[in-house]
């Protein structure tokens, strides 16, 4: 059994809560927030043990593992407590406000040899696998441009900023929020640009953050990439990803439920043929035990779990590959405060 | 229960397998009435409960339905609460107790100072009652014979270990509407068990039945071996697996599991609910 203590117990924690919950080899043992009355709700009903401070909780709980599903500001502070503890380590994205401090976390995971992960769920989805399996096997040729987008209703009118995801400081805007997930898909697919060549940060409703993000890529072999994030975009029942691939032999055009391929006259690549090709996402996913708000979510904390047992720090999303996608996001920010 | 009922993604921009289709919908039933158009298709047809998610817009159509007895005499609503992206979303905009004010009924909260509302949230039992009151309230008059549980918030509690949650939500529906209980689930197995370890015997049930095995988490022999056993009165939804099995193929299957109560489907016109509906009637006898 993997023992494992949550800090912070808000939507993504709950959320990993229920699934680590169902996980039949974990058993969740602590919990930690600061505002008592989400946390004493929990003990008061499934007896478990509360705290307000999570390095009592690593000190007492006799724990293997900590979720740490904070807002962004706080991650460092509690990874690397519980890295240093000895513990394996699971994160909320995106990993640190401060590329500097996710790559010491990163080192820092490598060196004490723990399990050491980071919340992009994207990764888990099939139709994102698919897509970035067919760009790597060379289906679609050499890609030359990419887009990555994200739409969704988080700030839909003026007077929202009651939470930290509304305060800069906190870790809070479109950039880290919808932005780092769509950052983190295009690095997964094609890998890291070597620059960003532009971005604006756009406010809409938020006094404090941008609600939308634009932003170009270049990348080492000169391809090009386009980054357009809003989360104040009401059309959007909730959050929308997609990710569009042009190659020199076709085009891939990848959403959460679809992976639709376009191959050229004289192009083909395994099963897929000249033409559009669809592939839907109930025959790309694989089915998982436990099953709460899409299997990517409970698919990321078997693959954690997996790496705890195995004691391995390689793996999928970890805190180095989530270092890769702060310091783009870190880019954009730096590009985006130039041009405001 | 009956056989065939009538269900509601397709009128709110809900499409598991494709987001295009889903917008194409969302233009298409833009408007109560153009819904309408459609449930009147569907009880002209004999297919009498709609199985409705708690959106805004349902209470207009329970608006109509009650100010037209003599159209609806027999037209029954099973609604599934809540409407989870929309107290999803709030929570992210502005947390919590914020949330929780703002969906509190008739402004029960709206006086409330914050360290009251927080005492509430403390009490499950009791702000489970006020949240499904403030959502049955668009359900005042009409037929509710069964209220459900959404999937989300189900297997949250499942997933938590709250599971006295799910007797005392069946008592409050009971006592308070006269209605049976029903939960959605992706996870019926596990479920039921809990259900039944909490008194809940032979529970109203309603989850992912499909020949490909598309969200059914504990696998499909699972699932067949708690329907034969008859251990819940279970509804299949997602029985084309989002248009992945043809039509015929999968209602031939669906039918053919021993156990089954119901089959709940979504149409958007007149020829697809036919079609659906002779299909049901022609693979599953009465």
């Amino acid at each position: 059994m993997t023992r494992v203590g949550l800090i912070g117990a808000g939507k993504m924690g709950i959320s990993h809560y229920a699934i680590l919950g169902a996980h039949p080899r974990v058993k969740v043992v602590a919990v930690c927030d600061s505002m008592s009355y989400v946390t004493s709700a929990l003990r008061k009903h499934t007896g478990i043990e509360t705290f307000k401070d999570f390095r009592k909780m690593i000190e007492t709980a006799e724990l293997d593992a900590v979720f740490v599903a904070t807002p962004t500001a706080s991650h460092f502070e509690a990874a690397s407590h519980a890295l240093e503890r000895g513990l394996h380590v699971f994160v909320e994205k995106p990993l640190c406000l401060d590329p500097a401090q996710s790559a010491r976390l990163a080192e820092l995971a490598r060196q004490k040899g723990k399990a050491n992960q980071v919340g992009y769920h994207n990764r888990f989805i099939g139709t994102f696998q698919e897509t970035r399996r067919l760009v790597r096997g060379g289906a679609i040729g050499d890609v030359y441009h990419l887009s990555g987008s994200a739409f969704g209703q988080v700030v839909i009118r003026p007077k929202s900023g009651m939470t930290w995801r509304t305060s800069k400081s906190e870790g809070g805007g479109c950039l880290h929020d919808y932005a780092s997930h769509v950052v983190d898909l295009m690095n997964f697919v094609v890998g890291v640009p070597r620059d960003v060549v532009a971005a604006q940060l756009r406010r809409i409703y938020s006094k404090d953050v941008e609600d939308a993000v634009y932003a170009t890529f270049r990348y080492a072999d000169g391809a090009s990439g386009h980054l357009e994030t809003n989360w104040s975009d009401a059309s959007h029942r909730k959050m929308s990803t997609t990710i569009v691939l042009h190659g020199t032999r076709g085009k891939i055009v990848t959403d959460r439920q679809e992976c639709r391929v376009f191959l050229r006259e004289g192009t083909e690549f395994e099963s897929y043929r000249p033409g559009w090709t669809v592939r839907y996402i109930t025959d790309l996913q694989a089915p998982v035990a436990f099953y709460l708000r899409g299997e990517e979510y409970s698919a990321q904390i078997d693959a954690f779990i997996d790496a705890v047992e195995h004691g391995t720090a390689e793996h999928e999303n970890s805190f180095a590959s989530a270092s890769e996608t702060d310091w783009i996001i870190d880019l954009i920010q730096k590009a985006g405060q130039e041009r405001s | 229960m009956d056989r065939i009922l009538f269900g509601d993604n397709q009128f709110f921009g809900v499409n598991h397998m494709s987001e295009e289709k889903a917008r194409a919908q969302a233009m298409q039933f833009k408007d109560t009435a153009s819904i309408m158009r459609v449930l009147d298709i569907a009880y002209e047809n004999g297919i009498r409960v709609f199985m409705c998610t708690t959106y805004d817009r349902v209470g207009e159509i329970a608006d109509i339905v009650r100010a037209n007895p003599g159209r609806y005499p027999d037209f029954q609503f099973y609604p599934c609460m809540p409407y989870a992206h929309k107290y999803a979303n709030s929570v992210g905009e502005v947390g919590i107790i914020e949330t929780i004010r703002r969906f509190a009924p008739g402004g029960l909260m709206e006086t409330m100072i914050k360290g009251a509302v927080s005492a509430v949230t403390q009490d499950i039992y009791k702000l489970m009652e006020i949240l499904v009151d403030s959502e049955m309230k668009r359900f005042a008059d009409v037929k509710t014979p069964v209220v459900f549980v959404q999937n989300v918030v189900t297997d949250l509690l499942l997933g938590l270990g709250l599971d006295d949650v799910f007797p005392a939500f069946a008592h409050h529906i009971q006592r308070k509407y006269g209605s049976e209980a029903g939960f959605i689930t992706m996870n019926l197995p596990r479920l039921v068990d809990v259900l039944e370890s909490k008194g809940l015997r032979n529970p109203i049930v309603c989850a992912n039945i499909n020949k490909i095995g598309f969200r059914m988490s504990g696998g499909v022999d699972a699932y067949r071996e708690l329907l034969r056993a008859r251990r819940c009165r279970a509804i299949a939804m997602s029985v084309f697996a989002s248009g992945a099995i043809p039509p015929k193929e999968a209602i031939e299957w669906v039918c053919g599991l021993a156990g089954l109560d119901s089959i709940v489907f979504g149409a958007s016109s007149a020829a697809n609910i036919r079609q659906t509906k002779a299909l049901i009637e022609q693979a599953w006898p009465t």
